[in-house]
């Protein structure tokens, strides 16, 4: 089901949505509402100011369950910033102002109604530097279930097994769980985050760029990893990487910051394929084919 | 492959009581972080109290200014120039042997020697500043009195240069390892910019980099001369603690700190003698205060310009 | 011909300059060696068991130190208690909650002025507020109460250092997993930053261990018969043992006095050293 939306400055936004939820479906009942796919996003109007710099302005966009979702643009438009939105890590940096409406699966984010540190467990992250604790691999993967209190071993273990499975990683470290994770290669380093961020069962993992740091192969073994996730569920990534985009996402947002004086906003966003074949925009095509960015 | 995430058992929300225990041990953050600022008003409010009636019935002028230290004759003298100038003395001195050759020690430590002298210059300097000062004092006893004794041929070999000397030594770590601090923290691109220019290694040390790190080296002599000004046991241990207006730095004087140590255990609590040793210590934290709050602008500066 | 000489003088003084600089060096550490080696020549003869098992008799002339050794010990101990928890809390607000406003300066500025205060004012502060006001008399808890107060700073700075040493990243991953911020800052940020808040600490109390000043009024006496049973019990101590001897006892005991001052600095420098090598043998251990 795909919607062509109305932004409020006029600019076209499209929507590749699956089901959107209702409003009304509150947090208490959003297991059964939304027990078959869950982790849709809706964002409507969602601006970010630091301090008194607006760096982004009126986005509007659905992130549908169960795909690969990517944001793209060039350097400084507010990618990272807008997916810090989705788990509220913005709160942690001091002097940020998100407005605007966000939900998942329905619940309002933003509200005082959701806490921070449950949307967290819930919406996952990885980071563009992997970085491990710096503790066993094990501790690594069972640090997020046992915030969330869970304490029997056999339970610990099972999960565990199950993330790095997730990740791609298990048949690497199988042997070695008690192994410090700094041990591990840069590539392994970043597939235990992911598995460590699967390990809480989020119903959504927010990527900020994961493979820009690591070498061509270990990207190859982190795009393969999502390739297998999508599946169970929603990923939501940042690259500046265009054939990495083409390759692993379902749908592309291009955001841009036209210049420094004003926010960024959402150029346009749809179906990869179409995106990087035939775009609405001019400016996507500009940038997707590298004349600037 | 991966099992979906729909099971009910996710224990997602935190309990009431969770909430009121993280509050609590946030609140106990919060004031063991404030209480810094509470010691420290603390121990002025208490010095400055229990210094009321020396205020009262001495006068701090008259205290200031007097030059006749008899706290035990009837009625007693409170003149603290003595102890003022005999703290001053012993200090003087204790900064002449401290600055040239710990400055110099830093210049060295930080331009001309590789990181191996260095780690072992480091460890030398922190077993200096761990040694506590009732043993540099028993050193000085047992070494530095005789030897003043012996070179300027006098009776005792307590004076002021005898403290001075050893409270110099006890200050070397103090300046050495700020100012090396600062000289390190001179950006790598100004020497290089020097030496690009053709200085030599001493040429940029002296021209460049020292200049730029003096504000830093300032704060060290600052901050030793606090450390030489506030040192009690070498100095009543070594100086003889001669109550009377110093003239040379062969005399024996005694120091506002040593007076305090010296008589305290004597004093009838809440009595006037016992008062005027608290307006000593008040004197005391004034002077140490303004020191090291001019060190600390001095090194706020200096970090500010190097930040980027 | 006169950029050869330029060159040659530049190169003189360079010479001159190492030289200069070389000799303050050395003789910077010739002292503290002259230091090292003198309290070990005149006080290694004192060590024996009996020196460290027996009471002072004859005044401190004659026998050991136990209840000074142990005296220092318990005191230590107790600073150690009030100072380590108090301490690690005011670094972790420091760096993990405190806002960049004009308090936070305030507070920073506290603490160096606080390290800058002289151990005799920390002695008159503790006799006026813990041994008078809160009516603790002359006890381990008072000099050790005093003694806190001196070593905090050095405790907080230490702490504050170590934890703005870890990266910024692992505190947002622990955050990203729904990890609330003590619970960051409990399981993933202090134990991180572990050991340059140990090292730190120690420094911290091993100096604690060597002041005389703050005790001399606060709780240390000359001559014990028993040793302390509690912290409103009196105690000895070792700084304060050396200082009295030296002072007040006509005809004292070199040998037993440099024994002392031997176990002082022994005591005092062993701990500070294995601190600092187990420091920078975690730091290389752990690189981010």
């Amino acid at each position: 089901m795909n919607a062509l939306l109305l932004e409020r400055d006029g600019t076209l936004a499209y929507t590749a949505g699956a089901v959107v939820a209702d409003d009304a479906v509150d947090v208490a009942t959003r297991e059964d509402a939304t027990a078959a796919v869950r982790g849709t996003f809706s964002l409507s109007g969602v601006s970010v100011a630091y301090g008194r710099d607006r760096v982004i302005e009126g986005v509007g966009m659905e992130i549908p369950a169960r795909s690969v979702t990517a944001l793209i643009g060039p350097s400084g438009c507010g990618k990272s910033t807008l997916l810090r939105c989705l788990n509220r890590m913005n709160d942690e940096i001091g002097n940020v102002h998100v407005d605007g409406r966000i939900t998942l699966d329905g619940a309002d984010i933003m509200g005082k109604a959701m806490d921070p540190v449950e949307l967290r467990m819930r919406v996952g992250q990885v980071f563009q530097r992997p970085n491990p604790f710096p503790m066993s691999i094990y501790d690594n993967i069972a640090y997020g279930p046992r915030t969330q209190g869970i304490r029997r071993k056999s339970e610990l273990d099972l999960l565990v097994e199950e993330s790095l499975r997730g990740a791609a990683l298990w048949d690497e470290v199988k042997k070695s769980l008690k192994k410090h994770a700094f041990e591990l290669s840069g590539g392994q380093q970043q597939r235990l985050c992911i598995a460590r961020a699967l390990a809480t069962k989020p119903e959504v993992i927010l990527m900020d760029e994961p493979a820009s740091a690591l070498d061509p192969i270990s990207t190859q073994q982190i795009e393969d990893t999502i390739a297998e996730l999508k599946d169970s569920v929603t990923i939501v990534i940042v690259t500046h990487n265009m054939q990495q985009a083409a390759r692993i996402s379902n749908q592309t947002a291009f955001m841009l910051r036209e210049s420094l004086e004003e926010p960024a906003h959402l150029v346009e966003m749809g179906d990869t394929k179409k995106m990087f074949t035939n775009p609405d925009d001019s400016r996507t095509e500009s940038y997707i084919t590298g004349r600037f960015g | 492959m991966r099992t979906p995430p729909s099971d009910g058992a996710r224990r997602l929300g935190r309990t009431t009581t969770r909430r009121a225990a993280e509050a609590v041990v946030r609140a106990i953050i919060h004031v063991c972080g404030w209480l810094a600022i509470v010691i420290l008003a603390a121990i002025a409010i208490f010095l400055a109290w229990n210094s009321v009636r020396a205020f009262g019935e001495a006068g701090l002028g008259t205290m200031l200014s007097g030059t006749a230290w008899y706290p035990t004759s009837d009625p007693g003298k409170f003149g603290m120039l003595p102890l003022i100038l005999g703290s001053l003395f012993v200090t003087g001195v204790a900064l002449a042997v401290s600055v040239p050759v710990g400055v110099a020690a830093a210049v060295f430590i930080s331009e001309f020697s590789g990181p191996g002298v260095k780690d072992v210059m480091k460890s030398i300097i922190e077993f200096m500043a761990a040694v506590p000062s009732v043993v540099y004092g028993l050193i000085g006893v047992a070494v530095v009195i005789p030897l003043v004794k012996d070179v300027f041929a006098l009776n005792s070999g307590m004076t002021a240069l005898t403290g001075g000397i050893v409270l110099g030594v006890m200050s070397l770590p103090t300046v050495i390892s700020i100012s090396e601090d600062a000289l390190h923290a001179v950006p790598f691109d100004l020497r290089q910019g020097s030496a690009a220019l053709g200085n030599t290694r001493w040429q940029t040390t002296f021209k460049v980099t020292v200049p730029a790190a003096g504000s830093g080296i300032f704060a060290a002599v600052m901050l030793g001369l606090g450390r030489a000004i506030g040192e009690t046991m070498a100095v009543l241990m070594l100086t003889g603690n001669a109550a009377v207006m110093p003239t040379t730095v062969l005399e024996s004087v005694r120091t506002m700190t040593g007076t305090i140590a010296a008589e305290m255990g004597e004093v009838v609590q809440g009595g006037l003698h016992y008062s005027v040793l608290f307006a000593v210590g008040l004197v005391l934290f004034a002077i140490t205060f303004t020191i090291n709050l001019a060190a600390d602008l001095v090194l706020e500066r200096q970090r500010k310009r190097w930040r980027r | 011909m006169s950029g050869m000489s330029r060159t040659r003088r530049a190169r003189r003084s360079e010479a001159v300059a190492r030289a200069v600089t070389g000799l303050a060096a050395v003789s910077v550490v010739s002292v503290a060696l002259f230091v090292l080696a003198y309290i070990v020549y005149h006080g290694i003869g004192a060590i024996d068991w009996t020196f460290l098992t027996d009471v002072p008799r004859d005044r401190g002339r004659e026998g050991g130190i136990l209840p000074v050794i142990v005296g220092t010990l318990w005191v230590v101990a107790t600073t150690a208690g009030l100072t380590l928890p108090i301490g690690i809390l005011a670094g972790i607000y420091l760096s993990e909650y405190a806002p960049r406003t004009f308090t936070t300066r305030a507070i920073r500025l506290a603490i160096t002025n606080m390290a800058g205060v002289p151990s005799i004012v920390y002695g008159l502060f503790g006799l006026a507020a813990f041994v008078l006001l809160a009516g603790f008399g002359r006890s381990i808890i008072a000099s050790a109460l005093t003694l806190t107060c001196m070593t905090l700073p050095v405790v907080i700075t230490a702490t504050e250092e170590a934890l703005r040493q870890i990266p910024q990243d692992l505190r947002q991953a622990s955050l990203a997993l729904g990890a609330t911020r003590l619970r960051t800052i409990y399981k993933v940020v202090l134990p991180a930053a572990a050991p340059g808040i140990i090292t730190g600490s120690i420094l911290g109390l091993a100096r604690a261990a060597g002041e005389t000043a703050p005790i001399l009024f606060t709780g240390a006496v000359f001559q014990m018969r028993k040793l302390p049973d509690g912290l409103s019990s009196r105690f000895m101590s070792l700084p304060y043992h050396i200082y009295a001897q030296v002072t007040s006892v006509p005809g004292w005991s070199p040998t037993l006095v440099w024994g002392t001052a031997l176990v002082l600095v022994a005591g005092v420098s062993v701990v500070s050293v294995v601190a600092a090598l187990w420091r920078s043998a975690q730091r290389r251990r752990v690189k981010w």
